[in-house]
């Protein structure tokens, strides 16, 4: 474009055409391209997602974006979910709240990812954003019905609340009854954490009965089944929806009552909930099965018969989680049932137990593989596996995009050759050429890392725990994997020298987690004297890291890039280099 | 990476090898396998308990608490909710879990307070004696034990009342 033209458009038009990118990575490349490109830029972005919370600081945002709408935080690092993260490491929200309470008081967005979030943090929100649209709080913790009924008291406009796997205390405040009787804009209601205290059922049968736009609701365990229908009934408009607990005995009444209110729901695609399901109540749904697009069966303890048959009903299925109880029969007639078959996950029931309690090997995964084209994202727990599925796998499947396989007993090798898995995964990562996510289990060596390295050009996430021979693993992991944004290891011999060689792709990368590996303090420090703008935080609870002569290695290690400098809110058991040249200084 | 031994950087006591197993062994079973990496599944023998590895397997502390919520509705803690009875001097305390079902638990009752309770009907309530046993749900209405599913009733029961005479025989209408 000649450079009169450029100069010649106005701002009010450039910012019209800035509205129709939406992608973060291409509103970034946007204001690369010059001085006032930037500047209309930062002035029109309305979305902000920041993917570590302690990458910048809520002070950096607001300068540089003076007019958000929506923003999306993470806090903890993802091994916070297995309890590998102490309590008190951090990812507070207010702080960001308080920030952004006085610069944008048109948010109506937040959406937040394990973060601590408060009662005073959710009361400032219910004050300070006039028009607040979306809440979404995906496993947070910190706060407690109080907050909820604030919100639910002051956001007019709210139209969804979605708390998702998030720890909720129960204050015994019926919350929900705080919402007027003027309050009509709810779309999409995710309750399904909250205990049975929680939750005033004649409350929730008011709010769904005059929430027109309701299309997605949620519910938790407690709602009795009969009460389900006439939830169905109040909301036959409904597109996703979580049941509740379903009753011991069979009541044909009750049964009848379930099955019309199903049957008049025309526009359901997804149901999930169903703890405590009792198979007899199964074929209640067999009306919208047909057009259902996701189920998720893994909080219902049903045994495989029931579940083939429910599976059967279901042909336009495309996401389906499920418990181990589906068997490899199961999984063969979902392969020949559910051709649009995207993404599959099975949980094991009993994951503490040494032997299996059900009949699910490496066969359901390959059946499943063989009979779903569509199939891209895979999670599956299971207790054996061999070289020659994963390599059938991945030749069957080239078009996977994430692939977590979790063998449930560290260091079990292939069970037909006695062999570890490296050539199965280097399969995996040879073939499907656009593998974004990818976490190992099994026996693995040095080598599957030198595959991953060498084929996994497009992989952003590994997950690794108890592989590897030496650093070389880690090296070739850090050295090979282009895209790597995450990068999360347990119970790896992996040590000093990949990491300081290696220091430079760690600024390229969101984190690095480390926990039960060979990394001493003194490479910690190393590393974050050479490198300024990475923040390594040492967790130890056991006390400082140096003090312990006989015992060098590090017990956890998290190391993010920030352009925010070391955080003000680390507990006692985060040690950085910064506290230890203070010890040092100090008599 | 062999020949670099010797130039790794690592902190440790002079003659101290820190370098790590190459394996990370899991307690005894991985000794009973021997070092050649056969899974266990190859084993004849059963693998002995086996300790609980922090964070592992990665299952999300949500769906754990749902397994074990499943495992432990025998055990946990107990349901304590108040019974009272019209004409009765002081309230008593009884612990919902500890039944396995409504005739179990209206069993405890009569034994509690020395009366006898009548049949019981989807239709008609309770006929048969002048007490009719009642609950208070979360709702806060009063409801007669034994129209809900014994699971759901205990979760959403708090508090017992004996409801006696005219009173309760008005309950068993309609």
């Amino acid at each position: 474009m000649p450079k009169r033209l450029a100069y010649s458009l106005p701002d009010e038009v450039l910012e019209h055409v800035f509205s129709f990118i939406q992608s973060d990575k291409d509103r970034n490349v946007v204001s690369a391209v010059c001085k006032s490109w930037y500047e209309i830029e930062r002035w029109c972005r309305r979305k902000i997602f920041v993917g570590n919370c302690y990458a910048v600081s809520p002070k950096m945002v607001i300068r540089r974006f003076p007019q958000v709408r929506s923003i999306e935080l993470k806090g903890k690092p993802h091994f916070a979910d297995f309890n590998l993260v102490p309590d008190g490491w951090g990812g507070y929200v207010l702080p960001w709240i308080t920030e952004m309470a006085g610069a944008y008081p048109w948010l109506d967005e937040i959406r937040l990812k394990r973060m601590v979030v408060t009662d005073e943090s959710l009361e400032l929100i219910a004050k300070s954003f006039k028009d607040f649209k979306v809440l979404v709080l995906a496993s947070c913790e910190g706060f407690s019905t109080d907050g909820l009924a604030a919100l639910a008291a002051s956001c007019k406009n709210l139209r969804e609340l979605d708390l998702r796997e998030s720890e909720v205390d129960d204050s015994s405040v019926h919350w929900l009854s705080h919402f007027p009787e003027t309050y009509t804009s709810m779309v999409s209601l995710n309750i399904s954490c909250l205990g049975s205290g929680e939750v005033s059922f004649s409350a929730l049968e008011r709010l769904v009965s005059r929430c027109p736009n309701l299309r997605s609701l949620k519910l938790n365990r407690a709602v009795p089944l009969d009460k389900t229908a006439n939830i169905l009934r109040l909301a036959p408009q409904l597109v996703e929806f979580g049941t509740c607990t379903y009753s011991a005995e069979l009541r044909s009444d009750v049964f009848s009552n379930l099955a019309g209110a199903f049957s008049n729901c025309k526009e359901l695609r997804s149901l999930s909930g169903f703890w405590d399901v009792v198979p007899d109540y199964l074929p209640a749904i067999y009306s919208v099965c047909s057009r259902l697009t996701s189920l998720n069966l893994s909080y219902a303890t049903i045994q495989s018969p029931d579940l083939i048959m429910l599976v059967s009903h279901c042909p336009s299925l495309q996401r389906l989680l499920v418990l181990d109880y589906i068997e490899d029969s199961g999984l063969e007639a979902l392969a020949s049932n559910c051709k649009d078959l995207q993404e599959l996950r099975v949980f094991p029931s009993d994951p503490f137990d040494a032997e299996p309690n059900a009949s699910l090997t490496e066969q359901g995964l390959v059946a499943v593989s063989l009979g779903c084209p569509k199939l891209q994202s895979v999670l599956y727990f299971c207790r054996r596996m061999s070289n020659a599925a994963l390599v059938t796998i991945a030749q069957n499947r080239p078009n996977l995009t994430r692939f977590r396989l979790c063998i449930i007993e560290p260091n079990t090798a292939d069970y037909l050759t006695g062999e570890p898995f490296d050539v199965g995964f280097g399969a995996i990562v040879e073939h499907c050429k656009d593998l974004i996510r990818l976490s190992l289990s099994g026996l693995l060596t040095d080598c599957v890392f030198e595959y991953i390295g060498k084929y996994a050009k497009k992989l952003e996430m590994l997950s690794v725990a108890f592989a590897g021979d030496s650093d070389l693993g880690l090296h070739h992991v850090l050295s090979g994997c282009e895209s790597l944004r995450k990068l999360e290891i347990r119970d790896c011999p992996f040590g000093d020298k990949a990491l300081l060689t290696n220091a430079a792709k760690l600024e390229t990368m969101r984190s690095l987690w480390m926990s039960s590996c060979s990394v001493s303090f003194e490479a910690c420090k190393l590393l974050s004297q050479k490198m300024p703008r990475l923040n390594v935080e040492v967790i130890d609870e056991r006390g400082p890291p140096d003090s312990r002569p006989e015992n060098c290695t590090v017990d956890k290690l998290y190391i993010y890039r920030s352009v925010a400098g070391p955080r003000f809110d680390m507990p006692p058991f985060v040690w950085t280099k910064d506290e230890d040249l203070a010890l040092r200084l100090s008599p | 990476m062999e020949g670099c031994v010797a130039t790794e950087l690592r902190l440790g006591l002079p003659g101290t090898d820190n370098v790590r197993n190459k394996k990370r062994p899991l307690q005894e079973a991985d000794e009973e396998c021997g070092a050649n990496g056969k899974s266990h599944a190859q084993d004849e023998t059963a693998p002995p308990a086996k300790a609980q590895i922090v964070g592992w397997p990665p299952i999300r502390s949500y769906r754990k608490k749902n397994i074990q919520a499943k495992k432990n509705d025998c055990e946990g803690p107990g349901i304590y909710i108040k019974v009272g009875m019209d004409g009765a001097p002081y309230l008593r305390k009884i612990d919902l879990k500890v039944y396995s079902g409504y005739p179990d638990l209206l069993q405890a009752l009569e034994n509690m307070f020395k009366f006898t309770i009548g049949k019981y009907s989807e239709r008609e309530g309770y006929k048969g004696s002048d007490y009719a046993p009642t609950y208070e749900d979360k709702d806060g209405d009063w409801m007669l034990v034994g129209d809900d599913p014994w699971e759901m009733f205990i979760t959403s029961c708090k508090r017992l009342r004996i409801m006696k005479g005219s009173e309760a025989r008005g309950l068993g209408c309609g």
